[in-house]
């Protein structure tokens, strides 16, 4: 199983959201919906305040409970790997996916119905290239890889790096990574 | 103090700025679903403990509603869905790890129970229907066959009820990242208030008074049922984690207080649990209100646990800019 990660720098995003277009522009995501996502996290008190950048998505967990929940079996992990996709021909637009999702990352694609979400740009993978967010960042803080290769870019990054993921304490096991 | 402000646009619409895919489909069919679940149980108990002639309504005329209300509440699912026509979708696969594919083969088993468990009683019920049903040498043999197989029928219908009753909580139970419904006390909590509307719809159908006067008693112990259920999810959410914390929160002095305490707990069941006890005590009153009244806190439980499941999150973005936020730096 190919276990691919997503490795973002703190340190050196500056929050621009070119991330957030570059998506929009290769997904052709409907005005309105957003695949992707800036937050600007503040921490501490008068003057001792930290403040991080983190450009967001769905985590494309190795446990992932909205691959479990939908009932049709169009949310589903690609070509054995931790990538989550939706099936549009086999969704029902139940919702359940979006429930299941404690990132609430996945949206409802209008008009059509369908359920959607970032996919990591599998179509952009499969011929070698990076996401589409990753090869457009200017800072060059996003990585994408595999984990399964300790000499990847990815994997000596998260080994010579402190990092942290969303909610782990969900169980979803999330593979997109926040260098410290 | 943390403070987390997206500064990138993020409105997808039923998303943000909190999770709401969910209206009033989802809780009608989740109430007609209990209800369902309710009318099986007990149509199948009056026919198990041989007390049709103590209940002949609820042992024989009730349960024609049950498929009735059935297809109502999978109308309700199906104005929900946002991918209409793919909705046969449910019916090419059974998806194990899903609750929901689950409840899509349940839902298909208990249509031919309920038929089955209609027609055993048809013919002393219904008996003009039932002259139609036999002119039909299909219908005359299914009806021969489920009154022969009385008792069996009985059985599987029992047995499905309390699958679809609590099928009905699980759905939302299994739903780790809404922590408001992740506790194991919705599914027995749902079909108890199952029970307590057939319960309900008995005392507003039945003729007979000492049909009324039963299941008005059975009533007050599956309300009381109910009320012991909710004091043990709240404590179980009080005991929680942090996320489970935050949600009890929205219902103990939250934005969901009013709608839990006053229009669920205090209109839809402690007043008819009052009502019924005064009125099994000897005291008089409108029969149909008590009933009534609990079928709307069948519903507005529902209602209610949906919405506030859909709240209930793990993630707290700010979705725009607060200058109040600015105090809290200080």
């Amino acid at each position: 199983m190919a276990h691919y990660a997503m490795v973002i720098d703190t340190k050196t995003c500056i929050g621009c959201g070119d991330c957030v277009v570059a998506c929009k522009t290769e997904n052709n995501v409907p005005a309105g919906l957003n695949r992707d996502w800036v937050v600007e996290a503040t921490r501490g008190t008068y003057p001792n305040l930290t403040t991080e950048f983190r450009s967001e998505r769905c985590n494309h967990c190795s446990h992932a409970t909205c691959v479990y929940t939908c009932p049709t079996g169009a949310s589903h992990y690609w070509r054995d790997s931790n990538i989550v996709l939706v099936d549009a021909g086999k969704c029902t637009g139940c919702k359940a996916c979006i429930a299941a999702c404690p990132y609430d990352a996945r949206l409802i694609m209008h008009p059509d119905g369908y359920i959607d979400k970032c996919t990591f740009c599998h179509h952009r993978v499969e011929k070698g290239l990076d996401p589409a967010c990753v090869s457009t960042c200017p800072t060059r803080c996003m990585h994408f890889g595999v984990l399964d290769d300790p000499n990847t870019r990815v994997s000596s990054l998260l080994q010579s790096r402190n990092y942290k993921v969303l909610l782990p304490e969900t169980g979803n096991r999330p593979n997109v990574y926040y260098l410290l | 103090m943390i403070e987390e402000v997206l500064v990138t646009a993020r409105s997808n619409p039923k998303i943000d700025p909190s999770l709401g895919v969910w209206s009033w489909e989802v809780p009608m069919y989740l109430f007609l679903g209990g209800l369902t679940a309710g009318i099986m149980c007990l149509a199948a108990l009056m026919i198990l403990l041989r007390k049709e002639d103590d209940a002949p309504w609820a042992a024989k005329k009730m349960v024609i509603w049950a498929p009735v209300l059935l297809t109502i509440g999978m109308g309700a699912l199906f104005l929900d869905l946002e991918h209409k026509l793919y909705v046969y979708r449910f019916y090419t696969t059974f998806q194990i790890s899903s609750p929901m594919s689950w409840g899509s083969w349940i839902l298909l088993l208990v249509y031919p129970a309920s038929i089955l468990l209609i027609l055993c009683s048809i013919r002393d019920a219904y008996p003009r229907i039932a002259s139609v049903i036999d002119r039909f040498s299909v219908g005359h043999w299914i009806t021969t066959y489920a009154c022969r197989h009385r008792q069996q029928v009985a059985q599987w219908s029992l047995v499905l009820g309390v699958f679809l009753g609590f099928y009905t909580g699980i759905l939302l139970s299994a739903f780790s990242a809404r922590p408001f419904w992740n506790t194991g006390f919705l599914a027995p909590l749902f079909l108890a208030s199952g029970l307590s509307s057939a319960a309900a719809l008995v005392v507003l159908g039945t003729r007979n008074h000492s049909e009324r006067f039963m299941f008005t008693k059975y009533d007050i112990g599956l309300i009381s049922l109910e009320l012991t259920l909710i004091a043990l999810l709240l404590v179980n959410l009080s005991t929680g984690s942090g996320a489970q914390l935050e949600a009890l929160g929205l219902v103990m002095g939250g934005e969901f207080a009013t709608k839990f305490w006053l229009y669920f707990v205090f209109t839809g069941l402690l007043v008819p649990v009052v009502l019924n006890y005064w009125e099994i005590s000897g005291g008089r009153i409108w029969a149909f209100v008590s009933p009534l009244l609990v079928l709307y806190g069948g519903y507005m439980l529902r209602l209610v646990t949906v919405e506030v499941g859909q709240v209930s999150t793990w993630t707290s973005y700010t979705h725009s800019f607060d200058p109040s936020l600015l105090d809290l730096l200080r």
